[in-house]
């Protein structure tokens, strides 16, 4: 069997009677469809032309007992294939979403939202689909042509040989038109793959487009796609308008030949009538799974594909783990970087750190989109390792720590806040499901969150997300923000995290933050001089090197990058101080300190 | 509701809302769906011709076939033999060809139908106003016009022929088992009874099974596209254990429906199987009872075997039109209801062009409400020179974005009048209104395509110098450059590869190539690095100057270099003057300044 098979095999293994289960039944089942032409020929022969009408009642019983009998072991061999890959997709489902939860940080730089979400569904289904009738599909059309060919000759090997005759062009045409089809289709979802994504930009940006009056225009564009997926439809059904007809006329031409050979072979009694009845019913009994071939061929070739595909999500490896991590309770958050490297494949991110935090000590990064500050707040958590140097927090390097003891007293704000779509106290309990609603609110209020949010008509109990209703980005922040605090951290990363708010509100939660960053040692990563100034240490970062550190009085007394952005930022209040002199005298200390 | 309640909502994990579908038969709404096949009268008659031809062989081919047995093979005639099967082959010959063209001319038709109503939904759904998409998730509008549109499908492809069709198709088969024999065919057709309950009932019941393990799919795609999405927030809070067991949970329910949808269809065909094996007990118990009585021939019992198994397919395919009508019935309900919204605003039939305008705007005694009784502008006057910068300034939901928004017509006033060079803008066409005001919104859109693409969205006859020249205008051509293939770069997923600053750049060349004589700027509250925030100061400087401009405006640069600076407070405009008159003043504004003085500290 194919490698990919192997290689999943741990999956499958366990629920592998099932299918010999329905394999046994299978057998049978082919085998009963056989039974009623026999019986119609036994009519036929026996009863209608040899008036051995004693014989009727117990040929009829036969007919009822084949198909009840049949019928229960089709519906066995059918529904044991299904719970033979519903378990096992079951199993792998929850191993894919085990394994995503574990992935590193890096590994989700590189991929696709939409890639991935087509190898959780459309792979796994292909190779589920595989499992459940794939199989069967095969080795039933084996059994059928092996038993019905075996019984015909048995019969009268004259009008056997037209049906052999007729097998290969079947297949032939079911191999050709699945091939073509499957063409057809990859074209139907990829045309509608991009007319929906039109449709989706348009609503997504239909204030733009209204202001710029664009409405035919993206009429046009939509027009122009909604056309290609009328073609891509229309060409499927160019082919389907020649395989079922095709399919059709190949039986219907066996029915003539038949009757004409075996017509022949009955007049001149080489041939019974019911032998020629029996024939014309095998017929239909092998005409569709011949026809289907190439499907379950192709069936065959994509569960492998996409076998492969999963298997490149369940053995990618993940660097970040603790086989035996150590767990100290409480962290002091004491940080220390050491000759700190960061490379990203042939990029150097970050180049000979050295940091050293004492436990609650406020540590401000600023600098360029890009220069390596993000990059190294990531490290403390191990979201990222280093490549050379080391990370240490309370005198032990973070790759030694229990990775879940480490994270739980390292919370992290991101830049751009996620919210799940579920209330807003689970956003906010997100990392202590058991909070009280009393803890939740704490953290709220101290995110400065609590107000808005009580005055929204369900509360804490308000669905959030990408289908609830719509925060504004301030709001997801200060959501976002709760959410840490509640963690009670002793390490806390705001990675930008108030770059969403407007002034005033970035105001309000700097006087919150002064409360929570208290005993904590916290990075603050900003644009704002004013969100940086308090810091006990400013870095200031540019292209991965630390190129100033001290004090916000220190750094404005070296005159260099610190200071510039400085001026930069402040210039304007100056000349605005001038033009009103007198009219607004700034509180007490001045900016310019 | 009792307070453990309040708590378990409160504490769930994951929320995924499902739009449960009602199933209601609406004959109104189907007649009107119906009315999109009228477009294409000859179509409908060249698929309902060939179909009516496959039919006719379906009931003609049995009965050549019985007759081969007794007239020719019985009675061992050779001649006939021939002849007969020649009539089969060409009977065949027919269905051939009947069949292949019944296949293109319904996917034609249904194709056709699809694309004109989906043509009409959506270009109906782009002319709503901006509260239509306010007030529901993106998502939700696709749905409507991507899969509801494509559920009709099946219902105009082959449901609306081929139920006619099978009609008399069955009508047909009764009538000739009846002509051939009377009393075998009302014994025989015992079963037919039994076929339609299964027909209608199993179908409807497999169909509902597997509705709820769609619903179940979609639920377990969301949470499986948010997980990814929030991956990063899941591993830095260490939430693994939790989500899993939600997972798993999750997915056993699914396996469970699956498994059960899985049970209802697999019944199916045995049942179909066991009906097929009592008609044809019946057929030949009674039909040799008939045989020796001398009443039917051999070749007889073969027809009504063959026409007994033709009953079948009719029936079944009069099952999934039923089906089909009942997807039809909610998904046309929701494409109707999208179809009879009426846009807001709209134009006068007569209404004529804006011509070429200077850009005197002018607000006299404007009052507004989104909702009735709570008015989001009241007796709001002013008037705007050509050229003059104004400053609207003002907490959220003061009513600054309400002026943008009426200015640009978006809506109309409930009270009040706007001009535009003294020109009322509700009497001429809003398409020549709005290409001649350029607004840059907050959170800049990119739409899918290369850069130049997307500076030139405004104004699509320009070159790409002009473009190249806008971009340097508003200090952009420097990053753009700096991209793998500079202004040929494609931007994907909104432009999530630029940062929030290059976005608002971009939307400034394109604003200033699009060169409006009126321009509303809605300025971004987020921090920006200060190097790009010089960039966009100085940008909008060029922005601004030689036309009409309307800033919601967050920067004291901006607002202090504004003509005009106009306070707003509940709806109303409560100062007004230029920042040195407002600052001695001491008011509104002189606090507002204050405020961001206090922080800056």
């Amino acid at each position: 069997m194919a490698g990919e098979f192997r290689r999943l095999s741990d999956f499958y293994r366990p629920y592998l009677p099932w299918m010999y289960l329905s394999m046994g039944l299978l057998v049978v089942t082919t085998v009963l469809g056989l039974v009623y032409p026999y019986l119609l020929k036994l009519i036929v022969n026996r009863v209608i032309i040899g008036h051995a009408y004693g014989d009727l009642p117990w040929l009829i019983a036969a007919i009822l007992a084949a198909a009840l009998v049949k019928g229960v072991f089709n519906f066995g061999q059918q529904y044991t294939g299904q719970l033979f890959g519903s378990r096992t997709a079951y199993d792998l489902r929850n191993a894919l979403y085990h394994k995503l939860n574990r992935q590193p940080f890096s590994w989700y730089d590189e991929i696709h939202t939409g890639d991935l979400m087509s190898r959780l569904t459309a792979d796994l289904d292909a190779f589920r689909m595989f499992l459940a009738f794939g199989i069967n599909n095969l080795v039933n059309l084996g059994l059928i042509v092996g038993f019905s060919m075996a019984m015909m000759w048995w019969m009268n090997g004259w009008p056997a040989l037209v049906m052999l005759c007729l097998m290969p062009v079947l297949g032939f045409a079911g191999v050709f038109f699945d091939r073509r089809l499957h063409k057809a289709f990859r074209r139907i979802r990829q045309s509608l793959g991009t007319l929906n994504s039109g449709v989706q930009e348009t609503i997504m940006g239909i204030r733009t487009v209204k202001s710029f009056a664009k409405e035919d225009f993206e009429l046009d564009k939509f027009t122009h796609r909604n056309d290609d997926y009328f073609d891509s439809n229309l060409s499927a059904s160019n082919i389907w308008k020649w395989f079922f007809p095709v399919v059709g006329i190949t039986g219907n031409v066996g029915i003539v030949l038949i009757l004409l050979v075996g017509g022949w072979l009955v007049m001149h009694q080489h041939m019974e009538l019911g032998d020629l009845v029996a024939f014309l019913s095998v017929l239909w009994y092998i005409l569709w799974p011949l026809a289907d071939l190439g499907f379950y061929l192709n069936n065959w070739t994509q569960a492998r594909a996409a076998g492969g595909r999963l298997l490149e999500i369940l053995e990618a490896p993940v660097d970040i783990t603790t086989q035996n991590g150590v767990h100290r309770s409480p962290m002091r958050g004491c940080v220390c970087l050491e000759h700190v490297n960061v490379d990203y494949g042939e990029n150097r991110v970050l180049e000979d750190i050295n940091l050293e935090v004492a436990p609650g000590e406020t540590v401000a990064l600023m600098g360029l989109t890009g220069s390596g500050k993000s990059t190294l707040v990531n490290l403390l958590p191990r979201f990222y390792d280093v490549s050379s140097g080391r990370v240490l927090v309370d005198g032990m390097d973070v790759r030694q720590w229990d990775l879940e003891a480490l994270r739980r007293n390292v919370a992290v704000v991101f830049q751009e806040p996620f919210l799940f779509s579920t209330t807003i106290f689970s956003n906010i309990a997100y990392g202590r499901p058991d909070a009280t609603l009393e803890e939740v609110r704490r953290a709220a209020r101290m995110a400065d969150a609590a107000e808005f949010i009580e005055q929204l008509p369900d509360g804490y109990a308000t669905i959030v997300g990408e289908r609830g209703m719509g925060l504004s980005g301030g709001q997801k922040q200060r959501i976002a923000l709760a959410r840490a605090i509640l963690q009670d951290p002793s390490i806390l990363i705001l990675d930008d995290a108030t770059s969403a708010v407007d002034m005033e509100t970035e105001y309000q939660i700097q006087q919150a933050l002064q409360e929570v960053m208290r005993g904590r040692t916290t990075f603050i990563i900003a644009h704002r001089i004013s969100t940086l100034k308090r810091a006990d240490k400013i870095l200031v970062i540019d292209h991965g090197r630390i190129v100033e550190r001290g004090t916000h009085k220190e750094l404005l007394a070296r005159q260099g990058l610190y200071r510039r952005i400085f001026d930069m930022q402040f210039r304007d209040y100056d000349t605005h101080l001038a033009a009103v002199a007198g009219g607004f005298s700034p509180p007490k200390g001045g900016h310019h300190v | 509701m009792c307070k453990s309640d309040v708590q378990a909502d409160l504490r769930a994990p994951f929320v995924y809302r499902e739009d449960e579908r009602i199933e209601k038969f609406d004959w109104g709404q189907i007649r009107r769906l119906l009315g999109y096949m009228l477009a294409y009268p000859k179509v409908i008659v060249f698929a309902f011709t060939a179909t009516c031809a496959t039919a006719l062989v379906t009931l003609a081919a049995p009965y050549v076939v019985g007759r081969v047995i007794d007239s020719a093979i019985a009675t061992g005639h050779t001649g006939r033999l021939i002849t007969y099967c020649g009539v089969l082959l060409a009977l065949y010959a027919v269905n051939f060809y009947a069949s292949n063209r019944r296949i293109y001319y319904t996917n034609l038709l249904g194709q056709n139908v699809i694309r004109d109503l989906r043509r009409q939904l959506f270009s109906h759904v782009q002319k709503l106003s901006l509260t239509f998409f306010d007030n529901r998730p993106a998502g939700s509008v696709l749905v409507r016009i991507m899969n509801d549109v494509n559920s009709l499908q099946d219902l105009f492809t082959n449901g609306v022929i081929n139920s006619i069709t099978n009609m008399f198709t069955l009508v047909g088969i009764i009538v000739i088992m009846f002509s051939l024999n009377a009393r075998l065919a009302l014994v025989t057709m015992v079963v037919v009874p039994f076929m339609f309950l299964l027909s209608l009932r199993l179908t409807v019941n497999i169909r509902r099974a597997w509705q709820q393990v769609r619903l179940r799919t979609s639920k377990m795609n969301a949470h499986l596209a948010e997980s990814i999405q929030g991956m990063r927030v899941t591993e830095a809070y260490a939430r693994q254990d939790e989500n899993q067991a939600f997972f798993e949970d999750m997915n056993r329910d699914y396996m469970r429906m699956f498994l059960r949808a899985q049970r209802r269809s697999i019944v199916f065909s045995p049942l179909v199987d066991l009906t097929g094996a009592v008609g044809s007990a019946l057929l030949f118990g009674y039909g040799v009872h008939l045989l020796t009585a001398g009443e039917v021939t051999v070749g007889l019992l073969v027809s009504f075997a063959n026409y007994l198994g033709n009953f079948w397919t009719p029936i079944a395919q009069l099952g999934q039109v039923y089906n089909q009508l009942l997807v039809a019935s909610a998904s046309s309900e929701r494409i109707f209801q999208y179809l009879d919204t009426q846009p807001i605003v709209q134009d006068a039939v007569d209404a004529p062009a804006l011509p070429a305008i200077e850009g005197r705007v002018e607000f006299v005694d404007v009052e507004f409400e989104y909702e009735p009784g709570r008015k989001a502008l009241d007796g709001v006057s002013f008037r705007v020179e050509p050229g003059e910068t104004v400053a609207l300034v003002g907490h959220t939901g003061a009513g600054k974005s309400t002026v943008i928004n009426l200015l640009s017509r978006f809506y109309d006033p409930t009270a009040g009048v706007i001009r535009i060079d003294g020109q009322d803008i509700r009497t001429v066409q809003t398409d020549s209104l709005r290409q001649q005001i350029g607004i840059v919104l907050q959170d800049t859109f990119i739409f899918s395509g290369t850069i130049m693409d997307n500076i030139r969205y405004g104004n699509p006859s320009a070159s790409d110098e002009d473009v190249i020249a806008a971009a340097c205008a508003v200090y952009a051509d420097e990053f753009i450059r700096q991209m793998e293939n500079g202004y040929h770069t494609e931007v994907r997923e909104r432009g999530s590869r630029l940062s929030m600053g290059q976005r608002q750049l971009i939307s400034f060349a394109r604003a200033i190539l699009a060169d409006p004589k009126i321009l509303i700027l809605d300025e971004a509250t987020a921090s920006i690095d200060t190097y790009t925030e010089h960039l966009i100061q100085k940008a909008l400087e060029v922005l601004l100057s030689g036309r009409t401009a309307f800033v919601v405006a967050h920067r004291l640069s901006t607002i202090r270099e504004a003509d005009q600076i106009l306070v707003f407070d509940h709806g109303q405009i409560v100062e007004r003057g230029t920042h040195t008159e407002l600052m001695a003043e001491r008011g509104h504004y002189y606090h507002l300044v204050e405020a961001q003085y206090r922080f800056l500290a």
